[in-house]
């Protein structure tokens, strides 16, 4: 009898919600940008910025909104995912709205185009359409497992999100974006998702098939020819979006997940080794007769250079905007992160962060974009089933590895390949997908931690129990 | 599939590692030498976002500040009779840096230096605006203006000091360039400066400290006080054992002197009327070596005599032969100088053997006009004893009085003096340099010292460039403006 009772209390113990703590959490990430916002107006102004009282309503709004989402559709969900990118995406607001005061950049605008518009309005309301489709796909996705059998249908449309931007023009030299009318859309943000899922539901079925039909060959596991088909398809993917979309970034992003995943269900480490040869192998050959590539190593190793400096003055600004952050910054609204001109509030919106909050403020932004990211691979871990665990693990790792490439880009550790910083930058595809990244990686978490229904009655249950 | 899984997530953990050392590369170990990157604008934006402090003579300020609508810029330096005080202030220009005081006292003048830290905290509090403190210069107006108006259309440079203190009382550099015509960076200034670079006589070269120029016969003081401290000469009104013509040592080559009676003449009369052959063999007799020693003493070779704008180093060659020495003595051969130099060596004989540290900040002010820092008076060196200065003093005041320096006399004022005309070019056929040095005497020591050089003078006969000639007349303005400031 005392067995019985064991197996049931398991299941029916009420694991906590941690609701209140991601509520008690996301008051932190409402106000720190809301007294962010409030030093910007002292700092440039003198005053507190007219608009604080309803930025702080409409970021209060939001988070509530996402919050009660949660507490609604995914009452177990992981109570860290939301409050950290709810201040990501808060800060970068402040920072996009200090940018739209730089009179430098104001003045920029006008000779170039010969008009100005702020972009933190914009962006506060694509923030408001993110949170909307995070609160959409709690809602609609009552299970992840029902995206498995979307499997091919998300290869065929990540190929089409892949392959369209080809056919528009190229904005400041790399064809990502696909233009609608009065909208522009960066695919490859969204193909990231979708691509992840594909990923995920081939490998649960695959896994096996690569992992097992292998022969052994010095140490390593070598695949079926069969079997290196797909992988072989997503290479030349990559290579192609490299050579005709001239996007380092999504290449290597895509790449990268794929070795991830492809890593984690086999648990082959042969075909790590794969992975990084054949990356090898495709970085060096583009680079060799891609002078798109060429270009942005050479400005990557001599980002001063006279040369780079005529062409691109960029990396070198964005490099030595960090060092003038120093370790404590110059202070929001104090720094001259804006001399980079083009793509400051963008792809190079960190360095605002680096100078204006200094090492300090960068340590802590780095670790906030850490920390989602673990949080992500935890939620892997804790998934009870293989489409789950891969689906968490391709998210968080592409979210790892968008960060590393777009952050090592700009500060020189890496050549920049021109992505955008999640929930940071200004952009709507950006905003939009991460936010429906969070809402996937929560509901996984979600039904990683709820707890197991509690048996139908304990007479059913006492004949399930196998005596020792 | 959870080792794998533990596995990514060491990974991503390190691909944030990665980024955190590199951030704390970026911002802490370079963030210096970024932050001084010449490339970095944000040194320019710094030095002109706030009111520049100014630099200050008699008073009143020689610079200026304008507000600007450049978003980069919010102010631009204005100059004040800016080719008259250029190689003093230098310059600062939004696109082509800066130099002199305006760049050594960046910091107290652009208000970021760490002395002004106290001050900057104060305004934070009461909400004053930042803004630059001013750099009070020991200059004299009248003095300066003595000798930039004395130099004129000339070529040359002026460099007068208080003898007692060190203290720089004018520094005049001809041809002259107006700092506030590139202070800013748009096309003009650009044209400007483009224009000041190609210019072949070198608008922007401070001649005062940083050209050198072969002395003459203005270093034979220097020559006369080390054979007197040497004690070769007891008595300046005996005759010294000199033939004429004397042939330099280890050679046929005479010394040609363009002075009569120069034979066995005695040394207060070789000054007055500048035989080279008594200086050459007395410079000889003194040695190579130890004529370095007291050249050295006065301040030659020496690469940091510091203003706080660094002068060139004035030479006097340390491993020539002796002919070459012979020659060294007269101011001929390797021997260069700067006109600071010279009048270094003038303000040490004046002030009885004691040279002072040359020097043209009074002190440095906060904005608040509070005094940050003062520079007192300090001795660089003694190199003479003062009995031999007042003997070398005896030498050049009868050189003003009777000899080749009369047109420095001032009435009522001891004045002692030193023409010179310098040999150069290939077979010395270029126009020589004309110099004088000279300092004036009142009750109280001297309250001036004073090195003229004018540089090659078109429609002036080449006979008739003397020190005598051209110089004097410079460096007796320059005297008579200090003399009647101290009334």
């Amino acid at each position: 009898m005392s067995v019985v009772t064991n197996t049931t209390t398991i299941g029916a113990i009420d694991a906590p919600s941690r609701r209140n703590t991601e509520l008690a959490l996301l008051v932190f990430a409402v106000v720190i940008p809301v007294f962010a916002y409030a030093n910007v107006g002292l700092a440039l102004d003198g005053e507190l910025p007219p608009g604080m009282l309803g930025y702080g309503l409409g970021l209060g709004l939001l988070a509530g909104v996402a919050h009660l989402a949660v507490r609604r559709f995914a009452r177990y969900a992981d109570p860290l995912l939301l409050p950290l990118a709810a201040l990501l995406n808060g800060l970068g607001l402040v920072v996009i709205w200090r940018l739209d005061q730089s009179p430098r950049l104001i003045r920029r605008s006008e000779i170039l185009f010969d008009s100005f518009s702020p972009d933190a309005p914009k962006q506060l309301m694509y923030s408001a359409i993110g949170i909307a489709l995070f609160v959409a796909v709690l809602m609609l996705l009552k299970d992840h497992r029902i995206l498995q059998r979307y499997t091919y249908i998300s290869m065929a449309a990540a190929l089409v999100l892949l392959i369209l931007p080809m056919f528009f023009p190229a904005v400041n030299g790399a064809k990502i974006w696909i233009s609608l009318g009065p909208f522009s859309i960066q695919p490859g943000e969204f193909a990231k998702i979708i691509i992840a899922v594909f990923f995920s539901g081939y490998l649960m079925v695959k896994r096996d098939a690569l992992a097992l039909a292998s022969r052994r060959f010095m140490g390593l596991y070598l695949p079926r020819g069969r079997d290196l088909g797909p992988i072989l398809a997503v290479w030349a993917m990559s290579i192609l979006i490299l050579v005709f979309e001239t996007d380092l970034g999504t290449s290597l992003l895509f790449f990268g997940l794929f070795v991830i995943m492809l890593y984690v269900a086999t648990e082959r480490t042969s075909w790590i080794v794969f992975g990084l040869l054949m990356s090898a192998a495709g970085a060096v050959g583009v680079a060799s007769f891609e002078p798109h590539v060429q270009q942005r190593v050479e400005f990557w190793l001599n980002p001063f250079a006279d040369e780079t400096w005529r062409q691109s003055e960029q990396i070198g600004q964005a490099l030595m905007s960090f060092g003038s952050g120093g370790t404590l910054g110059t202070g929001l609204g104090q720094g001259n992160s804006d001399l980079i001109g083009f793509a400051a509030n963008s792809d190079f919106i960190l360095s605002t962060f680096g100078e204006e909050l200094g090492l300090a403020g960068m340590m802590a932004v780095l670790l906030i974009y850490g920390l989602i990211v673990e949080r992500g691979v935890r939620t892997a871990l804790a998934a009870r089933d293989p489409f789950g665990k891969l689906l968490a693990v391709g998210l968080s790792g592409a979210f790892a590895i968008q960060v590393f490439v777009v952050a090592g880009g700009v500060m020189g550790l890496i050549p920049l390949t021109g992505m955008t910083m999640p929930f940071v930058a200004y952009g709507g595809s950006s905003v939009l997908a991460n936010w429906a990244l969070i809402a996937i990686l929560i509901r996984i978490s979600d039904t990683a931690r709820r707890p197991a229904p509690a048996p139908a009655s304990p007479d059913v249950e006492m004949t399930q129990v196998v005596r020792p | 599939m959870n080792k794998p899984l533990r596995r990514i997530a060491i990974f991503c953990g390190l691909l944030v590692l990665a980024l955190l050392v590199r951030t704390n590369w970026l911002q802490y170990v370079a963030a210096d030498s970024l932050n001084t990157h010449d490339r970095n604008r944000r040194v320019q934006i710094e030095r002109y976002a706030h009111e520049r402090g100014n630099i200050i003579v008699d008073g009143k300020p020689i610079t200026g500040s304008v507000e600007t609508d450049d978003t980069d810029f919010t102010y631009k330096r204005t100059y004040v009779n800016g080719p008259m005080w250029a190689p003093v202030t230098g310059y600062a220009s939004q696109a082509f840096d800066a130099n002199q005081i305006e760049k050594l006292e960046d910091g107290i003048l652009s208000g970021n230096s760490d002395q002004l830290f106290f001050d900057r905290t104060m305004a934070m509090f009461t909400g004053d605006e930042k803004r630059g403190g001013n750099v009070v210069t020991t200059l004299s107006g009248a003095a300066q203006k003595a000798a930039y108006e004395g130099l004129g259309d000339k070529k040359g440079a002026v460099a007068a000091i208080d003898p007692q203190t060190g203290k720089i009382l004018a520094l005049a550099s001809t041809p002259s360039y107006d700092p506030s015509s590139f202070a800013g960076y748009g096309n003009e200034d650009a044209k400007a400066w483009q224009a000041l670079e190609e210019d072949p006589d070198k608008p922007k070269l401070n001649r005062a400290l940083r050209e050198i120029y072969p002395p003459g016969s203005t270093f034979k003081v220097v020559t006369a006080a080390a054979a007197i401290e040497e004690g070769l000469v007891d008595d300046i009104n005996a005759p010294t054992d000199t033939p004429d013509p004397y042939i330099l040592p280890n050679t046929r080559t005479e010394m040609v002197n363009h002075a009569r009676g120069c034979e066995n003449a005695t040394l207060n009369r070789a000054m007055e009327v500048s035989c080279n052959s008594v200086f050459a063999k007395l410079g000889d007799e003194v040695t190579r070596d130890k004529m370095v020693e007291y050249a050295e003493k006065f301040g030659f070779n020496n690469p940091k005599v510091d203003t706080p704008v660094r002068a060139a180093a004035s030479v006097y060659d340390k491993k020539m032969d002796r002919p070459g020495n012979a020659q060294s003595a007269i101011g001929q051969f390797n021997t260069a100088t700067t006109p600071l130099q010279m009048a270094m060596v003038t303000a040490a004989i004046a002030n009885d053997g004691k040279l002072m540290q040359p020097y043209m900040i009074d002190k440095l002010e906060a904005p608040n006009l509070d005094v940050i820092k003062k520079n007192e008076p300090q001795e660089m060196s003694r190199p003479i004893s003062a009995k031999t200065a007042q003997l070398v003093q005896e030498m050049m005041e009868n050189v003003v009085t009777k000899g080749t320096g009369g047109n420095a006399a001032i009435d009522g004022v001891t004045v002692g003096g030193k023409t010179g005309t310098a040999q150069h070019g290939v077979g010395n056929k270029k126009r020589p340099y004309a110099w004088f040095i000279s300092y004036a005497k009142t009750d109280s020591g001297s309250p001036v010292a004073v090195a003229v050089v004018v540089e090659d003078s078109q429609g002036t006969a080449r006979d008739d460039i003397s020190g005598g000639g051209l110089a004097a007349p410079i460096a007796k303005a320059v005297m008579q403006a200090v003399l009647d400031g101290k009334k």
